[in-house]
């Protein structure tokens, strides 16, 4: 019940500031163009590298987007708000994590047809990649909400959530690359479920860990 | 000066000037601080406070700018954790059973705890959901009728004034002080904590907390109030406690702090006696 009702507040929030949301889109499509353009003009060298921009414009966006979620909550001590109600940190943790997993899962789904026609690939199998980037959005959302959450409690919040965050989710954007980089360029191997199932295993990780130590990072 | 304050009139009576008090429990005190300070970088907000309210006493609380009344009522609230000392209301320490403490504790603190994008309404739903009180418009509508709000309820946050938000923050703290029937009682708060109730409020605003507080004691509620306006504050609350530098400097009945002597006490910093 909490935890819905945590989700139906965030997923609302983001809906009310539609310029934020295009703002973010824009700068991922950016992002891309110009990694197109340091890569060269060259379309078949750039086709091997599409999923690891593609990943890069995702995790660069993602942290302007998770940056937001809370910045919403610290204008009017929002944040503070919700944690002097009966609520478990546990429900504000799970419900903004969940909400941010949405709205990262979409951008990643806007940003995959960019990626197509930027650097020419071809995508046959479109529901195994849905399912890679379910995965590997939902191991950005979970610790990117907890440092979000930290960071945004700092002098130094721009820098601060990159800089806790990129390291953390190495393994995610590695384990993502290589997921969709077989899906893009042919998997004769078939190791694409090997390195969906590594993700999950990340992402399970993360889910758990992060939500026991949100408590700890929200208390003043 | 004093160290050790008991509010209430179960046990000893309440501590005048000079005296100190260590009053047996005869029955579970709504709040007790014991030995609480928080510090915030170097500098000790508060230091060393003693306090034991009884159920049902309204008490104002004291002091000049920065002597540690938000922290008090913070620490109580749960809003912070305190660096030394420990604070137990209704018997739940607010460290260690937090969630107990939230549930029996309502803070109206300096902020409206709202967000912009939303209307006076969707603001209300959300308090509301996650209190488990009823969220359908017309029961929400009365709450924000309560605070003069009704006529803005569709209406974005945002633009509302200073006054305005702190009615915003008045219509939650309605809600969980049982404004509208909680599904589940537990969740009814009994422990009202305001922090400067009439800062930001117009003339009408300031009798809208006065009927506030008089219907929290009819109630039986429990309240602490932190305010400048020591007259009104008077005429409203049983007990009164002075903190000054972050120190319990005196504990008593409200009505003293309206007398000459009590007017000394307030005007006088501690050491110039």
């Amino acid at each position: 019940m909490q935890l819905t009702a945590v989700v139906r507040k965030d997923v609302l929030l983001q809906w009310r500031s539609p310029g934020q949301r295009v703002a973010i889109l824009a700068f991922g499509v950016t992002v891309l163009l110009l990694l197109s353009f340091a890569a060269g003009p060259n379309t078949g060298a750039l086709r091997p590298l599409a999923s690891g921009f593609l990943w890069l414009a995702l995790l660069l966006s993602s942290t302007l987007a998770l940056a937001d979620s809370f910045q919403t909550e610290m204008e009017q001590h929002a944040l503070e708000g919700l944690l002097l109600l009966p609520v478990s940190a546990r429900a504000i943790y799970y419900g903004k994590a969940l909400a941010n997993w949405c709205q990262l899962l979409v951008l990643a789904l806007l940003l995959v047809p960019c990626a197509v026609v930027l650097y020419d690939v071809t995508i046959t199998r479109v529901l195994a990649l849905s399912g890679v980037l379910v995965l590997g959005t939902a191991g950005l959302s979970a610790p990117g909400t907890l440092y979000a959450a930290m960071a945004e409690q700092a002098k130094a919040k721009q820098v601060l959530l990159p800089l806790l965050l990129f390291p953390l989710v190495v393994p995610v954007l590695l384990a993502s690359v290589k997921a969709t980089a077989l899906l893009v360029t042919g998997d004769p191997m078939r190791q694409v479920g090997s390195w969906a199932a590594l993700l999950a295993s990340f992402d399970l990780v993360y889910w758990s860990l992060c939500g026991l130590l949100f408590n700890r990072v929200v208390e003043h | 000066m004093i160290g050790t304050a008991s509010l209430g009139p179960v046990g000893a009576p309440v501590v005048l000037p000079g005296g100190v008090a260590q009053v047996p429990e005869l029955r579970e005190a709504a709040v007790t601080a014991t030995g609480l300070a928080r510090r915030f970088g170097r500098r000790w907000a508060l230091r060393h406070v003693d306090l034991r309210v009884e159920p049902g006493r309204l008490v104002m609380v004291v002091g000049r700018n920065g002597s540690g009344k938000s922290t008090l009522l913070r620490l109580i609230a749960g809003a912070i954790r305190p660096d030394r000392g420990r604070v137990l209301v209704g018997g739940h320490d607010a460290c260690r059973d937090a969630e107990a403490v939230r549930r029996q504790t309502a803070l109206l603190g300096h902020a409206s705890n709202t967000y912009d994008a939303f209307t006076a309404l969707e603001n209300l739903t959300v308090t509301a959901r996650l209190t488990g009180t009823p969220t359908d418009r017309d029961a929400l509508t009365s709450v924000l009728d309560r605070v003069e709000l009704a006529a803005y309820r569709d209406e974005s946050v945002a633009g509302f004034s200073a006054g305005m938000r702190r009615r915003m923050a008045f219509a939650r703290l309605l809600l969980q002080t049982d404004a509208v029937a909680p599904r589940d009682r537990s969740h009814k708060a009994s422990v009202v904590l305001l922090d400067e109730p009439y800062a930001q409020l117009d003339w009408p605003g300031f009798r809208f907390v006065d009927d506030l507080v008089r219907s929290l004691a009819a109630r039986g509620m429990t309240l602490l109030m932190a305010t400048h306006l020591v007259d009104r504050g008077v005429s409203l609350c049983d007990d009164g406690i002075v903190l000054e530098q972050g120190k319990l400097r005196w504990a008593g009945p409200a009505a003293w702090l309206g007398t000459r002597s009590g007017r000394e006490l307030l005007d006088r910093p501690e050491g110039r006696d």
